[in-house]
């Protein structure tokens, strides 16, 4: 089985050079394999399990409780700000012939 | 003794007793840290001048007659648990200058116990790991063979337990990761029942299975921290509301007529040693009055698969918030095992492959709780050995994708179904290497499994033994 290992990396927003894109792909192929082994299990009657205690629909109050962090605190590990914003780079381009 | 060697409830007898004072036991123990930490490695960041500090206002809260359950005892802890205002770095170059607004849960809890906080310790990056060597701050050594790994994620804890350069420290474990370096360090590792310990806070690896726990130098002492970190928390939708127990109550509670399960399903592909040292211990337990009863088991081999996909696919998903933009450094900054990780379970989970991977992963899960439940209404609990081999020498882990899952075989099922397990020490190999084996209860079942460890802890000479660093 043959991993689009340009593709996963798209979807996982991971930058990788043409040498890592070789050595992962080549190992991912390895844990992709191994894990073929399920397939020996016998599931067509079970159901998933993904919450092991039983938990569903967890709420709570929708209210303003204690624990907020102030916006300077929120900010304070951020490396590019602008007026209490995150600062981005631009996900748009403006087309400045179109008004 | 040097006061660093001192279990949590020897410092609290001799503090309340006025036999020395928490800035002498934090002293001593940043003294061992001096002493070691060029050897072993067990912390990322170390917070010396506060701990001082905190021990002296400790020392004088202690004698204004202050009971906290914990005041005044120096502890480390994980460098994936937030610690307000002291860098967390989960051991990755992506958060190296990342230090939180806020405190994790347990952090908090334990603050307010009155623990001295001495710094924070390694874990292989992201805690996606059983090495320490995945660190990108270094790898951790081995107290007893610093030509050995310390095992993981949780290495530095477990070194820094297992060397005295504290009295007590706090783990996590996704898979293993308590009580594999628990086993490899000859230190008592405990990995309470998934969502018994809140996880607000701790970096998130795999959301369905992650359990902060204690790492100790005794049973009596992981009881004591887990009364602490024990109950529901409003900040994690996934921690269990069933009532905490009182763990301390049954502690030397007489084992006699429990029914111990033992499955042979456990012991493929352990190692002579290991094998040896646990069949040993469970001759101890039979003289304490266990019942040793045969038991089948789902084979724990299917469960490494089981892991391999669910903690993958749960990691990319949880690791998308590092995008450089609010805390840390760009997914550039990702060390190989963690894009790795990440890359696997974006594949798992993406359109065509989900069914045949994820679903498939959750509904073997289904089988393998379903087993257990089985297998506890023959016995009360479970023990096995912990790993199938003592440490392993330092560079094993490298350019083996599957590493770490290999060697969590025999842990890797219990998490998945989401229940405790506590690991002991049991002896040693012939190479002085620390064996331990791991007892298994059902869900919130802490109480159980402590009684039965403590009582064989108890019952054997190995807490003597000190690593010669």
């Amino acid at each position: 089985m043959k991993i689009d290992v340009k593709k996963v990396a798209k979807l996982a927003n991971l930058p990788l050079t043409p040498s890592e894109e070789e050595k992962f792909s080549k190992q991912l192929e390895e844990t992709l394999d191994f894990v073929k082994q399920l397939e020996e299990i016998e599931t067509s009657d079970v159901e998933p399990t993904s919450q092991v205690t039983g938990l569903e629909n967890i709420f709570r109050e929708d209210e303003i409780g204690d624990c907020t962090l102030s916006q300077a605190d929120a900010l304070k590990n951020a490396k590019s700000i602008h007026n209490g914003f995150f600062k981005v780079k631009a996900i748009l381009e403006v087309d400045n012939n179109e008004s | 003794m040097n006061l660093n060697q001192l279990t949590i409830a020897e410092a609290k007898k001799g503090l309340k007793e006025k036999k020395f004072s928490s800035v002498e036991i934090t002293s001593a123990c940043l003294e061992r840290i001096e002493a070691v930490e060029g050897k072993i490695n067990a912390f990322v960041t170390k917070t010396s001048e506060e701990a001082l500090a905190d021990a002296k206002s400790a020392d004088e809260r202690l004698a204004k007659g202050e009971d906290l359950p914990l005041l005044g005892i120096p502890f480390s802890i994980k460098d994936n648990f937030c610690t307000r205002g002291v860098r967390t770095t989960a051991s990755s170059r992506v958060l190296e200058d990342f230090i939180p607004p806020y405190d994790a849960t347990v952090v908090k809890k334990l603050k307010e116990s009155g623990i001295i906080i001495v710094g924070k310790t390694n874990l292989d990056a992201w805690a996606h790991g059983s090495s320490t060597e995945t660190s990108d701050f270094g790898t951790t050594k081995n107290p007893w063979n610093i030509e050995h790994l310390p095992g993981g994620s949780s290495g530095g804890a477990a070194a820094s337990v297992a060397s005295d350069e504290v009295v007590a420290a706090i783990g996590s474990e996704t898979a293993g990761s308590i009580r594999q370096p628990s086993d490899w360090c000859g230190v008592v590792g405990l990995k309470p029942t998934y969502g018994r310990v809140s996880r607000y806070g701790v970096v998130a690896m795999a959301s369905s299975l992650d359990s902060p726990g204690p790492i100790t130098k005794t049973v009596e002492d992981s009881a004591l921290i887990l009364q602490i970190l024990a109950g529901k928390d409003g900040f994690d939708a996934t921690s269990s509301a069933n009532k905490p127990q009182d763990y301390l109550k049954d502690l030397n509670k007489s084992i006699k007529g429990l029914c111990i399960g033992v499955a042979d399903e456990y012991f493929d592909g352990v190692t002579d040693q290991v094998r040896d040292r646990v069949l040993e211990a469970l001759e101890v337990i039979k003289k304490l009055g266990g019942k040793i009863k045969k038991i089948k088991l789902f084979p724990p081999k299917y469960t490494i698969a089981v892991y391999t996909i669910l903690q993958r696919a749960e990691v990319s998903s949880n690791l998308a918030r590092y995008d450089g933009i609010r805390y840390g450094n760009d997914r550039s900054s990702f060390g190989d095992e963690a894009k790795r990780r990440i890359m696997l379970g974006t594949y798992a989970l993406s359109a065509g492959y989900y069914d045949q991977y994820y679903n498939k992963a959750q509904k073997v899960r289904t089988v393998i709780v379903d087993d257990f439940n089985r297998a506890f209404k023959e016995v009360d609990v479970i023990i096995a050995p912990t790993n199938p081999w003592t440490a392993l020498a330092l560079g094993a882990s490298y350019d083996n994708p599957m590493y770490g899952e290999m060697a969590d075989v025999l842990v890797e099922p219990s998490s998945i179904a989401g229940l405790p397990g506590i690991n002991v020490p049991c002896g040693f190999s012939k190479e002085g290497l620390p064996v331990g084996f791991q007892v298994i209860g059902p869900q919130f079942s802490e109480a159980l499994i402590l009684n039965v460890a403590n009582v064989y802890q108890l019952a054997t000479p190995w807490r003597k033994e000190k690593p010669k660093l």
